[in-house]
């Protein structure tokens, strides 16, 4: 049969289908076993553009750069400068992201807070509302408003230094949040007021306002409510920047903080992280344009966040135009997330070290995404606080570094034309040129 | 008795005075006149002080109160007493959408009607509305009670919590997981209190009760057209 007349047919090598690959396959084995959606943790793992397109140019003739050790390269920032009375003092433009008490241990947001503290810059509570550890450990602590509502009072109001109102979470834009009953502790349930054990969804709306002109209304409330002291921050997904901007401003935000599909979640539809939102090299541009349409760029602060990883994608993020950067992943790594320490518990977990995306499961062999007492125990968080003080303290040098090289002595002067791209797609969503040209598409003046 | 005009003296006033009153204070009564359906009026109080609103208001009145007892002369717009803790807010008139929204405490009066999702993700305030709701009330409410004297719009309860649900009148339909439930004695009881707290004659004989059927509670295939 393998043979025509004499000649023995050749079999061609087994081919993989680059439709369905192995990947896909096993999603819908998946699937078709479970019934249900796969839940996981983290950001888009799948290739997108990213800083990692761009470079920078650094000094040459036409501009001269700073020396090393000795010329000061700034990197405060101040937050909140539009309407609060006592707006918020950073040492370095790199903040800690929302991430719930619930998918952490109260022991990693105490780390949290004792490393963002030693680093003079910000750390911010999630959905499950404020712990005193993190309270207790943090010199700055953003206090968020979302749907949910966990947790929610006046009083930890009142003892927050900014107040953050989460519209939607680059992971997930339009999406609500997820925490699954094997991390619904005692202590989960009774701050978020629900059963244990139940796997609890929380609304993707929030519960007393829809829309533009109810969210300044909702601004004014908490203003009233705490007396007009602390900046108010508006959270958004990298759905529509231009547009969300110019409507959180609009609405009387001190701050815009906007996070790009890359972003981390603590659980949520592998669908959703995969395919909805844009990446955040490309929501930058639209954002800064729409403070720069206000007269607002630098008056309100625009915070950056969604797989932002060391100095450099500080740099270039500040260099595109923001104020900010905030940080979760890579928190969490410093932490000692998916370290290859715990190689042989992850694969008992059927995965391995820098795969482990099953935050919500409570499993977590490091003891840092989970509500179990005795994981819990292996994780010191005064060790912790000291490896996220000097993760942050490298990002910063890493962007001094760069911004004194393009002869810049604050970080905030780093400016777009010392950037260019390395595919026409990164020169097009950062508008700035492609390598070895003066070109990107949609530049003003150009046909394409 | 201190009154306080609120167009003459503006919201940043009487808010920061409302704040500024100690628990021993003994300027206990308030009255606010010209109210003129303005915003967070009332907001973020934490002292046992009544204060008397002369009008109608506009959003969040009463948002996030402690302790104090707020009285509207009139009706009320979105999230009236939204994420309250304790004490005590009475609307003679109507009130708009989100009423007691995510509250956390305390008791809410509505003397008239409330519009849709009164009560949504309520978290343990007692709400009490003598005339009819809206729809999608109580959504995703976690617990306290919602009594309402007359009738419920569409989708009452969906996606319920813990919250307890007494309604006198019809019900135009049930949300996902809600279902009627056993009026027993202990739920007698408790409506016998909220009500007369409420200065509401009616008894607690002829309501009905509505709970969570709790098959929500963790995901199941088999339950997927609910969420
Ligand atoms: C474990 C975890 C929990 C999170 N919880 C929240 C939350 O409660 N509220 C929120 O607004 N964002 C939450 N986020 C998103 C972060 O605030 C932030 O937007 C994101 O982590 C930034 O992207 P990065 O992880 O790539 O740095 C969470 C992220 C992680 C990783």
């Amino acid at each position: 049969m393998n043979k025509i007349g004499k000649t023995k047919i050749p079999h061609t090598t087994p081919r993989y289908s680059a439709t369905f690959s192995n990947d896909i396959n096993s999603d819908i084995r998946r699937a078709a076993a479970t019934g249900i959606y796969d839940i996981r943790g983290g950001g888009a793992k799948r290739k997108l553009p990213t800083f990692d397109d761009l470079l920078f140019l650094g000094a040459s003739i036409s501009r001269y750069p700073l020396e090393g050790y000795r010329e000061k390269c700034e990197t405060s920032v101040t937050i909140g400068t539009r309407y609060a009375k006592n707006p918020i003092e950073l040492d370095i433009p790199i903040t800690i992201a929302g991430m719930s008490f619930g998918a952490l241990s109260g022991p990693a947001k105490e780390a949290l807070g004792r490393g963002a503290s030693a680093a003079g810059t910000s750390t911010t509570t999630g959905d499950g509302g404020m712990t005193p550890e993190e309270r207790g450990h943090s010199s700055k602590l953003v206090y968020q408003y979302l749907p949910s509502r966990y947790g929610m009072n006046p009083d930890d109001l009142r003892k927050a230094d900014a107040i953050e109102i989460v519209v939607g979470q680059g992971a997930k834009p339009g999406g609500g949040g997820m925490l699954l009953g094997q991390k619904i502790s005692d202590r989960v349930a009774e701050m978020r007021n629900l059963p244990t054990g139940i796997d609890q969804r929380s609304a993707c709306r929030h519960p007393d306002w829809t829309g533009p002109d109810d969210l300044e209304i909702k601004i004014l409330e908490l203003r009233e409510i705490t007396g007009w002291k602390v900046p108010i921050y508006v959270k958004v997904a990298g759905a529509r920047p231009y547009y969300d901007t110019t409507l959180a401003i609009k609405a009387g935000a001190d701050a815009i903080v906007l996070d790009g599909m890359q972003g981390g979640t603590a659980a949520t539809q592998d669908v959703f992280i995969e395919h909805v939102g844009q990446p955040t090299l490309a929501i930058v541009r639209p954002a800064v344009q729409a403070l720069q349409d206000l007269g607002m760029h630098r008056e309100v602060q625009l915070i950056l966040s969604g797989g932002i990883r060391n100095g450099a994608d500080v740099a270039k993020a500040l260099a595109l135009g923001a104020d900010a950067v905030a940080i979760g992943s890579a928190a969490l790594i410093a932490l000692g997330d998916n370290d290859p320490i715990y190689e042989e518990e992850y694969n008992k977990l059927g995965t391995t070290a820098g795969a482990y995306d099953d935050w919500h499961e409570g499993m977590d062999p490091a003891g840092i995404t989970t509500q179990d007492t005795e994981l819990m125990k292996r994780f010191d968080p005064i060790e912790g606080g000291r490896r996220l003080r000097n993760y942050l303290k490298v990002m910063t040098l890493e962007a001094q570094t760069i911004a004194r090289a393009c002869g810049k002595n604050h970080l905030h002067n780093l400016e777009p034309e010392d950037l260019v791209a390395l595919t026409i797609e990164a020169a097009a969503m950062a508008q700035v040129p492609l390598a070895g040209t003066d070109w990107y598409p949609g530049k003003p003046g150009t046909s394409y | 008795m201190l009154e306080f005009d609120l167009q003459e003296n503006g919201l940043r006033k009487l808010n920061s005075a409302l704040h500024d009153q100690k628990e021993n204070s003994n300027q206990t009564v308030w009255k606010v006149t010209n109210p003129k359906g303005s915003h967070s009026i009332a907001v973020g109080i934490d002292a046992p002080i009544e204060v008397n609103i002369e009008g109608s208001t506009g959003y969040y009145c009463g948002g996030m109160n402690k302790q104090a007892n707020i009285n509207v002369k009139g009706s009320v717009g979105p999230g009236v007493a939204e994420n309250m803790m304790s004490g005590k807010v009475v609307i003679d008139g109507d009130a708009s959408q989100y009423a007691g929204a995510t509250g956390h405490g305390g008791l809410l009066v509505i003397k008239g009607n409330a519009s849709s999702r009164c009560g949504i993700s309520m978290k343990g305030i007692n709400i009490v509305v003598h005339g009819n709701i809206g729809h999608m009330s109580a959504f995703m409410a976690q617990s306290g009670n919602l009594v309402v004297c007359g009738d419920a719009g569409d989708a009452l309860g969906d996606s319920l919590y813990e919250a307890k649900l007494f309604v006198r009148g019809k019900v135009k339909s049930l949300g996902a997981d809600c279902e009627k439930k056993e009026m027993r004695p202990e739920h007698l009881e408790l409506l016998e209190q909220l009500l007369s707290d409420a200065e509401c004659d009616a008894k607690p004989e002829e309501f009905t009760r509505y709970g969570s059927a709790r098959k929500l509670y963790n995901f199941n295939i088999d339950n997927s057209d609910a969420y």
